[in-house]
């Protein structure tokens, strides 16, 4: 195994020798075990793999708007009301931790509140207070100190941080992201266990077959290659037999609601719909390793 | 070289030196250790003393490829014949190309030739346990012939068949002797020894009491 991979060798692999796949009987319970374990673990990873790309597109989210959610409020007199925003935003511009802070036209206000009291409301005939959109730097700032400056200096001013419940929401997002991947980590560590244990039921039941292909001349990788190569493909089979279903599954989601919900922003966008077609190829991979080492075990064992 | 499966020594103290094209029998009684003697030749089992030297190679010295490419030199007719009953009969005789990564597909031409040497033309489709003892005997020489090797051994080859079968047998190692082979027949068949003696010139070799001893022209 010292030598490159090459394509064509990868192309053998699949298309194999007829010839000596016959060599080794078909191996009944293991085939359909294989095939079975695939399947399931790579349905499994499939939940788990979009879990974890969700959570981690809402933690994204969530951070950037908290990064930029901070508003100054400010509620004054009519005829005030412009001296008020220019010495808030004097405060502002003096403030550690304040990138940038830009009052808000009438415009950008009344698209805000349409929502709540539809386009024909007439907003001039209501006192509504004037809002400062706060663009927060790295460090963030310190909420309690700007709101004991903005007591003394502009009255009527008021920080509001409502954002900020959502800090907590931001972490949690990140390590349920996180702990997808973990159970993806378990999911093949689980997928590998349970070929090991096929690929070594295989080679035991085998003993005889693996005894006369030696007695012929045959070298163990030949031998070896000949279980590596089953399971490896089968394993492939079942997985993405496995991929499919978790991903149709997954299509089928209700969707719709608000867009930053965990429960109906379950799955995956645009190119990370690439990410399930990993699965089967991991599972290869894993297939391969697990199968090539329990082979070598045996084969060294067998003497 | 010496040999012991661990409960004190099989075979003890033995020096044999085998020449290419030559022709041997063992013989010895049941138990004596000739198809041990003949697993220390083609490497299943090593000496527990001495030094063995399989076509000037030290055995010790192989590792197990090195093995697999040794077995591909030495044919070997196994007392048990050593077949997979789920191949068919030419698929088994065709095994050593098989593991060899060799295409079956063009030696078919051979093996069929092959077949109808040892009398197995119509029996390709055959599974193993499907023939009878003389036929397993024969394909099991063919399979040990199938990549045309230096030497032959074959182990009580004529252990379960009757006369007339194994004289058809004996003929084919001759055969293949004469083609320059090196040919080795583990045997308590003292008829078959003396059959032999009037076709090709065969030494006899003979294991008693541990030792190995050249035995008399008397046979
Ligand atoms: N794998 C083994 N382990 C222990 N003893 C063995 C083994 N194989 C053979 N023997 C013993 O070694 C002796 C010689 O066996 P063998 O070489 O088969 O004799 P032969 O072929 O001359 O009849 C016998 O007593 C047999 O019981
Ligand atoms: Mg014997």
């Amino acid at each position: 195994m010292r030598d490159v991979i090459h394509l064509n060798k990868i192309t053998d692999f699949i298309i194999g020798d007829a010839q000596a796949e016959r060599a080794v009987p078909p191996t009944g319970f293991t085939a359909r075990l294989t095939l079975f374990a695939a399947a399931v673990m790579a349905f499994l990873a499939v939940f788990a793999l979009a879990l974890s790309v969700s959570a981690a597109r809402l933690s994204e989210r969530w951070a950037s708007e908290l990064a930029q959610s901070a508003t100054v409020r400010i509620s004054a007199p009519q005829g005030q009301m412009q001296a008020s925003s220019e010495a808030a935003l004097v405060v502002l511009q003096t403030t550690p931790g304040v990138a940038s802070a830009r009052v808000l036209s009438d415009a950008e206000q009344r698209k805000l509140l349409e929502p709540w009291f539809g386009p024909e409301m007439p907003l001039e005939a209501l006192p509504i207070p004037q809002l400062i959109e706060i663009i927060e730097d790295e460090e963030g700032l310190d909420a309690e100190a700007l709101r004991l400056r903005l007591l003394g200096e502009v009255p009527g001013a008021v920080l509001d941080d409502h954002a900020r419940w959502r800090a907590p929401l931001v972490a949690a997002a990140a390590r349920l992201s996180f702990l997808g991947w973990f159970s993806i980590g378990l999911i093949f560590a689980v997928m590998g266990a349970m070929i090991t244990l096929a690929a070594n039921a295989a080679l035991a039941a085998n003993a005889k077959v693996i005894t006369v292909m030696r007695l012929v001349g045959a070298k163990d990788g030949y031998i070896a290659s000949a279980f590596v190569r089953r399971f490896t493909l089968r394993s492939v089979t079942g997985a993405a037999l496995g991929m499919a279903l978790g991903v149709a599954a997954l299509l089928v989601l209700p969707t719709g609601g608000p867009q930053d919900s965990l429960l109906s922003g379950l799955g995956f966008q645009g190119a990370s719909w690439l990410w399930p077609l990993a699965i089967p190829l991991v599972a290869g991979l894993v297939a391969f390793g697990a199968t090539q080492a329990a082979a070598r075990r045996t084969l060294k064992e067998l003497r | 070289m010496a040999y012991s499966y661990g409960d004190g020594e099989l075979l003890g103290d033995m020096t044999l030196s085998l020449p290419a094209g030559s022709f041997y029998f063992l013989t010895g009684p049941s138990g004596a250790g000739k198809t041990t003697l003949l697993k220390l030749c083609y490497g299943e089992l090593l000496p527990t003393a001495g030094q063995l030297r399989l076509f000037d190679k030290d055995v010790r010295a192989l590792d197990r490829d090195g093995i697999a490419e040794l077995r591909r030199r030495i044919g070997v007719v196994h007392q048990d014949c050593q077949f997979l009953d789920h191949l068919s009969i030419a698929d088994n005789i065709a095994l050593p190309l098989t593991v060899a990564g060799q295409s079956v597909a063009g030696a078919q031409d051979n093996l069929a030739e092959l077949m109808s040497w040892v009398g197995l033309r119509g029996r390709a489709s055959a599974l193993p346990p499907e023939l009878s003892g003389g036929e397993r005997q024969r394909a099991a020489l063919a399979r040990a012939v199938i990549m045309s090797p230096d030497v032959i051994l074959a182990d009580e080859p004529t252990g379960n068949i009757d006369w007339e079968m194994s004289q058809r047998l004996l003929q084919l190692l001759v055969e293949l002797n004469r083609m320059g082979k090196t040919v080795v027949i583990a045997t308590h068949d003292l008829g078959l020894i003396r059959a032999a003696k009037s076709q090709v010139q065969a030494r006899v070799l003979r294991i008693a009491g541990r030792r190995i001893q050249q035995a008399g022209a008397d046979l």
